[in-house]
C-alpha cells in the first residue's frame, strides 16, 4: 500500500496511488478534496525524490509527482524554478547537457527511465517533445514530419503517416498542396503546429511541451490550446507554461514550482510546492506560496 | 487660475530667452577636431586600397605586354614551361596547379571537415579547449618548414613508400577492417550481447577470414602481374629521393587543414542548438542528427570552407616551390608522382633575388601574366566563397 497523504510529507505527489496489486488504484488528493480513481495502467509517470543537478549545482530538488494517462498536466512557476528542467528529465533530454545528472527515481509505466540499460534514444521515440521556439528543420514540410518515423527505420507508408499527423495537428488543410515546400517559410503558428505534427508522427505515448506558445501571438496560441484539448484523447500531455491563464484553461492538474535561494552561495534551487487539481490550485491552494504566486504577489 | 512656475536652471534667464541655432551649434573647435580625426582614419583606410590598386595596375600592365607580345600559336602546346628559352606553355603550369590543388583538398577536405565535426558536435569542452590550440599551431607552421617536411619526409617516406604501392594501402585497410570486425565480434562473444549463438559468431569469423585472405592474395597477384615498368618505383624498400607534385600537394593539404576546419566549424556552430534538440527529441541518434540535420543546415558554409581551402591551396607557394620537384622550368606532366611547376612555384623560382630576370624578351612579363591569371582565379574563388558564407548567416 502506497500512501503519500501523510501531513508531514513536504512534497506530496499530488495524487496518491494505493493498490494491493494491479487492480483498481485509488488516487486521493493530498488534502481533503475528493478522491480520484483510475486503473493501474493509467499511471504514466511516477517521480520520487527526483533532483536534477548541473555539475555540483542542484537545479531542482525532491520532485514527487504522479502523472495520469490522457490528462494534461501543467508545470507552472517563476523563472528559474526548474520546471523546464523537470520536463526535460522526463524524456532524458537533459542527457544532452554534459554535466546534467539526475537523482531519485523516475518510473515510466513502471520502468526506471534512468536505469543504465535504458537507451535515451528509445525513450525519446516514445516520449515526444515540442519546444519553446518553433524549430522546423530546413527541409520540406513533408520531410520534417517524416523525420521521426525515418530515423526509427520506417520506409513504407510515410505518406499516410505524414497526412495523419498533419491532420491531427490541424495543419493538413493549410499545407496539403505544398508539402514539398520548405518549412522555413511558414508562419510561427504554423511552424509550431508542424513541430507538434512532427512529434506525433513518431507515434509517441506522451507529449512534453516546453512553453509551446511563448513565441506565438494570441490567435496562434488559441489554436494550439484547442489542439491540445483534442490531442488529450490520445496522448498524455505535460506542458510547461509561463502563462497561468493557459495552465488554468488547458490542464487537468497543475504543479506549482518555486525557487529557494541559498543565502550563502546565492544559488537558486527549484522545488515543487504544490501539485493538485488545476481547479483547486487556482481557486483554493493549500500553500501560501502558491497563493502569492497566482494572485500576482510574487514571481 | 493656477500659478504655474517653470523650474529654472541656475542661469535663471536661459529658459525664457529665444533659442537660436547658434546656441545649439556647439564650439567650432570640436567640429574641426572631429573632422581631423576622421581624416586620419580615412587616409589609413585609403592607403591599403591605393596599394591594392597599384598592385593590380602593375600586374595588368605587364601581363598585357606579355599577352599582346607573345606569339600564342607558337608557344601554346609546347611540351613544357621554359620561360628562359621563350617557351611559355600555360597548361603545364595550370595542370600542375590543378593536381596540387586536387590532391591537397583530398587531404584537407576530409580531415578539415572531420575535425570541424568532431570539435563542434562531439568533443567535450575540455577536449575542445585542448584540440583547438593544436589546430591553430598547425595553422601557424611557416610554410618553409612544411616545405622541408614535404621534401624530406612526405616525399620519400609517405609518397614513395605508400603512394606508389597502392595495393599495399588497400591491403592494409582491408586487414585493419578485418581485425576491427573480428575484435568486435569477439567482444560480443564474450559479453553475449548480440543474441546470436557462439556457432554463428565463429562461422562468421571463419567466412570473413577466408574472404580477406582471398582478397589479399588477389591483390598481391594483380600487383606482381601488372607492376609498373620501373621496378624501383614499385619496391616498398627502395626510396627515390626527389620532390614530386604529390608530396608538395600533401604538404599544402596539411597547411590547409586548419583553414578548412575553422571555417567549417564556424558554419556548424551557427546551426541553432534548437535544431539539434528537435532532432534528439524525435529519437534521432547523434550521428543521424549530425548527418541529416546539422550538415545540411550548414552546407553552404561547408562549401565555402572548401572553396576557401582551394583558393589557399592554389596560392600556396613555398611548399610547392621546395618540394614540387622542379627548378625554374618543367616538362608538361599530368602525373602527381613526377616533378612539376605550379603557377606560384614557376613565378617564385624565376624571380628570386633580383628583378633582372634573364631570358629571352618576355620572360619577365610572363611571370606577371601567370600572376594575373592566379589573381583572377583566387579572387573569383574568394568572392564565391563569401557569397556562400553570407548565405549561412542569412538563414538563421
Amino acid at each position: 500500500m502506497v500512501n503519500l497523504t501523510d501531513a508531514e510529507d513536504v512534497n506530496p505527489k499530488g495524487l496518491s496511488v494505493s493498490a494491493e496489486n494491479d487492480a483498481d488504484i485509488t488516487v486521493e488528493q493530498n488534502t481533503d478534496t475528493p478522491v480520484d480513481e483510475f486503473p493501474a495502467e493509467d499511471l504514466v509517470f511516477d517521480a520520487s525524490d527526483l533532483s536534477v543537478y548541473y555539475g555540483d549545482f542542484r537545479a531542482v530538488r525532491d520532485v514527487n509527482m504522479l502523472i495520469k494517462r490522457k490528462e494534461i498536466t501543467a508545470l507552472i512557476g517563476p523563472s528559474g524554478c526548474g520546471k523546464s528542467t523537470v520536463l526535460r528529465s522526463f524524456n532524458r533530454m537533459n542527457d544532452l547537457i554534459p554535466t546534467a545528472r539526475v537523482e531519485g527515481t523516475l518510473l515510466y509505466r513502471g520502468v526506471d527511465l534512468y536505469d543504465e540499460r535504458v537507451d535515451p534514444v528509445e525513450v525519446r521515440r516514445r516520449i515526444g517533445m515540442v519546444f519553446q521556439k518553433p524549430n522546423p528543420f530546413p527541409k520540406s514540410i513533408y520531410d520534417n514530419v517524416a523525420y521521426g518515423p525515418r530515423v526509427a527505420g520506417r520506409k513504407k507508408g510515410l505518406d499516410d503517416v505524414v497526412e495523419h499527423s498533419l491532420k491531427k495537428a490541424a495543419l493538413w488543410d493549410e499545407v496539403k498542396d505544398r508539402l514539398q515546400e520548405s518549412a522555413i517559410g511558414m508562419s510561427g503558428g504554423q511552424q509550431q503546429r508542424l513541430s507538434i505534427a512532427r512529434a506525433i508522427a513518431s507515434d509517441p505515448e506522451v507529449l512534453l511541451m516546453d512553453e509551446p506558445c511563448s513565441a506565438l501571438d494570441p490567435i496562434a496560441t488559441a489554436r494550439i490550446e484547442e489542439l491540445m484539448a483534442e490531442l488529450k484523447d490520445e496522448y498524455t500531455i505535460l506542458i510547461v507554461t509561463h502563462n497561468m491563464q493557459q495552465a488554468a484553461r488547458v490542464s487537468d492538474r497543475t504543479a506549482f514550482f518555486s525557487v529557494e535561494v541559498d543565502e550563502t552561495s546565492d544559488r537558486r534551487t527549484g522545488l515543487l510546492v504544490e501539485y493538485t487539481n488545476t481547479e483547486k490550485l487556482f481557486s483554493n491552494p493549500d500553500d501560501e506560496r502558491t497563493e502569492n504566486y497566482i494572485t500576482g504577489r510574487f514571481g | 487660475m493656477a500659478d504655474i512656475s517653470i523650474p529654472s536652471t541656475s542661469a535663471g534667464a536661459v529658459g525664457r530667452d529665444p533659442l537660436t541655432v547658434d546656441a545649439l551649434a556647439g564650439p567650432r573647435k570640436r567640429a574641426r577636431k572631429e573632422s581631423f580625426i576622421k581624416g586620419i582614419f580615412f587616409i589609413a583606410a585609403s592607403v591599403s586600397i591605393i596599394i591594392s590598386i597599384l598592385i593590380v595596375a602593375s600586374l595588368v600592365r605587364e601581363a598585357w605586354t606579355f599577352a599582346t607580345g607573345v606569339e600564342w600559336a607558337k608557344t601554346w602546346g609546347q611540351n613544357g614551361w621554359f620561360p628562359r628559352q621563350g617557351v611559355y606553355d600555360m597548361p603545364t603550369l595550370l595542370v600542375s596547379s590543378l593536381i596540387v590543388t586536387v590532391v591537397a583538398m583530398l587531404v584537407a577536405g576530409p580531415l578539415g571537415l572531420g575535425s570541424a565535426i568532431y570539435l563542434s558536435e562531439y568533443a567535450s569542452k575540455k577536449t575542445r579547449s585542448l584540440l583547438k590550440p593544436v589546430l591553430e599551431v598547425l595553422a601557424g607552421v611557416p610554410s618553409v618548414v612544411l616545405g622541408f617536411f614535404a621534401l624530406f619526409f612526405i616525399s620519400p617516406q609517405v609518397i614513395e613508400r605508400i603512394g606508389r604501392n597502392g595495393w599495399l594501402v588497400i591491403g592494409a585497410l582491408i586487414f585493419v577492417a578485418y581485425i576491427a570486425l573480428v575484435i568486435g565480434w569477439a567482444r560480443n562473444l564474450v559479453q553475449r550481447e548480440a543474441g546470436t549463438s557462439i556457432g554463428t559468431q565463429v562461422k562468421r569469423i571463419l567466412i570473413l577470414t577466408a574472404l580477406v585472405a582471398t582478397a589479399l592474395i588477389l591483390l598481391w597477384w594483380i600487383n606482381s602481374v601488372a607492376g609498373s615498368a620501373d621496378p624501383a618505383a614499385d619496391n616498398f624498400f627502395t626510396v627515390k629521393r626527389s620532390g614530386q607534385l604529390a608530396a608538395a600537394a600533401v604538404g599544402v593539404g596539411i597547411l590547409t587543414i586548419p583553414l578548412v576546419a575553422s571555417v567549417a566549424e564556424d558554419a556548424l556552430a551557427s546551426v541553432p542548438k534548437e535544431l539539434r534538440d528537435a532532432s534528439a527529441g524525435l529519437g534521432a541518434r547523434k550521428m543521424t542528427t549530425t548527418i541529416q540535420v546539422v550538415l545540411p543546415a550548414a552546407v553552404s558554409g561547408i562549401v565555402a570552407a572548401f572553396i576557401i581551402g582551394i583558393s589557399r591551396a592554389l596560392g600556396e607557394t613555398m611548399v610547392v616551390f621546395m618540394a614540387g620537384g622542379a627548378a625554374d622550368a618543367a616538362r608538361f606532366t599530368s602525373s602527381p608522382f613526377e616533378g612539376g611547376l605550379t603557377m606560384t612555384a614557376g613565378m617564385a623560382s624565376l624571380a628570386t633575388g633580383t628583378d633582372n630576370v634573364v631570358g629571352e624578351g618576355l620572360t619577365f612579363q610572363s611571370l606577371y601574366f601567370v600572376g594575373f591569371v592566379l589573381f583572377v582565379l583566387t579572387l573569383t574563388l574568394n568572392i564565391v566563397a563569401g557569397r556562400f558564407v553570407n548565405r549561412v548567416r542569412e538563414k538563421y
